[in-house]
């Protein structure tokens, strides 16, 4: 079921609603067994995300190098909650846990490209840079 | 034409490798050189990323850490031949760090093409394929026996003795797994090899295969890593294309095949039974044992279900021979351990070593102690189920009997380190946090305990009747150690307890004295 709902993802940013009961009849599992899956795994967003996505990594070794504090001013700044997006849609901000760039702490993962040794004007600048840098390709 | 390798490993991309070797390429055809650029994995000099080689008629040499902005100087200085220039390292073997480590299972990593079948047997791959073949079924679990593996996931379960049990289970079917669920903070070492070199996971895993006769494996690799995704799908296509995967393998009678798949950001999936129901298609929930893996695991069917690196050792065991492996390390620990040295710490990398090492050493004289310039107060062994050591525990020898013993945890090889800025009743919250964030609900004590424990360090860091709640969350641990199902409830009690006894008072308490005693001494 995962390599599915990672398609479905891909495709969509997200996994809807719809899609549940005709990956069930699919498998040959129940509607409750799919929504048990998709529930369970940090991964699977039930809404779309913004634009930009940017994971910030909570854990131990970013930590060590201060992360918590810089991805506290960057949400304080731009007025998000964990996992929330910007009004305009731009750029959602998610908690990850460890992205395997410990010896670079802090990182970060913005849509898929990993950023090591981050302070916080580099941490402020790429979340600017997402939210209103003008899109080379559409 | 010159031949510069600059790394794709995703560290040196954090910090501008992509960049830096688009810059080589520009003002190379802007001086009308011709180079060609190689893309390798890491050497694991991570302060040193992005460091780039060129290659010369007396070896490789190094220069790093190189930013885009500083290619143009480097050509102007005479890069092509390795000329002089402030970042200018020497040869990458001579540099101390290098110099120090036995890499057995990185030998590869950060040197070849990790897409080249042609790099990869050139230096050695596939020789340990070739004698496995010569040595049988029986003779290759003998080896792997002899050689002392032990699993580098964290439990330290000899590989050879798994091996057999699956090897001993009649079945219609057998696979074979590799967790690359590398969750724990300050672990690389699955992706950087992933990253680096492949093949030489394949060529572990086909080896326990024809060991045990499972004809598929799987790769589980968590979603973190995107760029260990894509190398080692495409490796295996590739190993595939060339006859070294699927039937017939290398010529011989064997058929083996291996599928890469990707987990979803759960952590719990990095325990063996978790990851086997995540395989299946179902919530990672952890499943009771017995039965083991190695007689009901994937699909109920016999499962040798290894870590990555207990895997990729493998070949090495194989061609160099048990004995040579066995020879190092001490005590029950043999060979070698790709430890992972990360955090707050100034020589942050992989260094692969023989066991023995004290922890001190590798912090401070490896890792040149805190990267901040401010003193080291703790250092986190194991994950984020391991045991905070402090600098009077630092004569502890790097094995896993040596570190039970001060009630603490190898896990995968990594080390955090934190300077003295660090609160670790905050720590010892966060890890309560974590196991309530990842825990897969299956057993109370984790699933309860964990967010009670979260609100009981909150009442403690408030001040409120400590001593009370103090001994409240020695309690809740006792029940989470002894309770829980897996590693998940059951180790999250060792930062705890662990930053509780060593730095008691960050929660409130006296100090130590023989902190005191160490302090002064420093």
């Amino acid at each position: 079921m995962l390599p599915i709902l990672h398609a479905l993802q891909d495709e969509f940013g997200y996994v809807p609603q719809a899609a549940l009961p005709m990956i069930a009849e699919a498998l040959n599992v129940s509607r409750a067994e799919v929504h048990g899956v998709v529930s369970f795994y940090h991964d699977f967003r039930d809404k779309p995300a913004g634009r930009h996505v940017l994971k910030l990594c909570r854990a131990e070794a970013c930590q060590s190098m201060h992360g918590e504090a810089m991805a506290e001013k960057l949400l304080r700044d731009i007025g998000l909650e964990w996992g929330g997006t910007t009004g305009d849609g731009r750029l959602t901000v998610e908690a990850t846990y460890c992205l395997g760039l410990c010896a670079s702490a802090p990182a970060a993962m913005l849509d898929g490209q990993p950023i090591g040794r981050l302070n916080q004007e580099a941490l402020l600048d790429l979340a600017h840079d997402a939210r209103h840098q003008q899109e080379g390709r559409r | 034409m010159a031949r510069i390798f600059v790394p794709a490993d995703a560290a040196a991309r954090a910090v501008g490798a992509d960049k830096v070797a688009s810059e080589i390429q520009a003002q190379a055809a802007k001086r009308s050189l011709r180079v060609d650029i190689i893309r390798t994995g890491s050497r694991g000099l991570f302060w040193l990323e992005p460091m780039i080689e060129v290659e010369t008629a007396a070896g490789r040499i190094a220069y790093g850490p190189v930013r885009p902005e500083d290619v143009s100087s480097l050509f102007d200085a005479g890069l092509l031949i390795a000329a002089a220039h402030p970042l200018r390292l020497g040869r990458p073997e001579e540099l101390s760090y290098l110099k120090r480590q036995t890499r057995l299972t990185f030998a590869r990593c950060g040197i070849v093409d990790p897409l080249s079948l042609e790099d990869y047997r050139t230096h050695g791959g596939y020789r340990g394929l070739q004698r496995a073949l010569s040595l049988g079924p029986a003779g290759i679990v003998e080896e792997v026996t002899k050689s002392g593996l032990r699993g580098r996931g964290g439990a330290g379960f000899p590989t050879g003795i798994k091996w057999k049990t699956v090897a001993d289970t009649p079945a219609e079917r057998k696979y074979i797994v590799c967790n690359a669920d590398e969750g724990d903070s300050g672990t690389f070492a699955d992706r950087m090899l992933l990253e680096g070199d492949p093949f030489v996971l394949i060529e572990g895993m086909t080896i326990a295969g024809i060991a045990v006769g499972a004809t598929k494996g799987f790769i589980y690799i968590r979603s973190e890593y995107p760029d260990a995704i894509r190398v080692t799908t495409q490796a295996i296509a590739i190993a595939r294309e060339a006859g070294y995967l699927g039937s017939k393998l290398a010529g011989s009678s064997h058929a083996f095949d291996l599928e890469v798949r990707m987990g979803a950001g759960a952590y719990v999936c990095g325990e063996e039974t978790a990851l086997l129901e995540s395989l299946e298609g179902k919530r990672g929930t952890v499943r009771a044992k017995p039965p083991l893996p190695a007689h009901k695991g994937l699909f109920a069917m016999p499962t040798v279900i290894n870590n990555l690196i207990s895997l990729a050792s493998v070949p090495v065991i194989l061609s160099e021979g048990a004995a040579n492996y066995a020879d190092l390390g001490m005590g029950r620990s043999r060979g070698t351990m790709p430890i992972q040295i990360a955090g707050n710490v100034r020589h942050g990398g992989l260094f692969e070593a023989a066991f023995g090492l004290t922890l001190g050493e590798i912090v401070m004289d490896i890792g040149g102690g805190a990267a901040s310039g401010r003193h080291v107060r703790a250092v986190q062994a194991g994950g984020p189920l391991g045991a905070y050591f402090p600098p009077s525990l630092f004569d502890t020898p790097y094995d896993y009997e040596a570190f039970a013993a001060r009630d603490g945890l190898l896990g995968h090889g990594g080390l955090v380190v934190f300077d003295d800025s660090v609160d670790m009743a905050r720590m010892a919250r966060f890890a309560l946090e974590f196991c309530a964030i990842e825990s897969c609900g299956k057993c109370t004590p984790c699933r309860i305990g964990s967010t009670r424990g979260t609100e009981v360090m909150d009442r403690v860091m408030a001040g409120h009747d400590r001593e009370a709640n103090l001994a409240l969350l020695e309690d809740l641990c006792q029940t989470l150690k002894f309770g829980s199902l897996c590693a998940l409830g059951g180790f999250t009690p060792y930062p705890v307890m662990s930053a509780l006894k060593h730095f008691p008072e960050d929660f409130g308490r006296a100090p130590n004295r023989d902190v005191h005693a160490h302090a002064a001494a420093e």
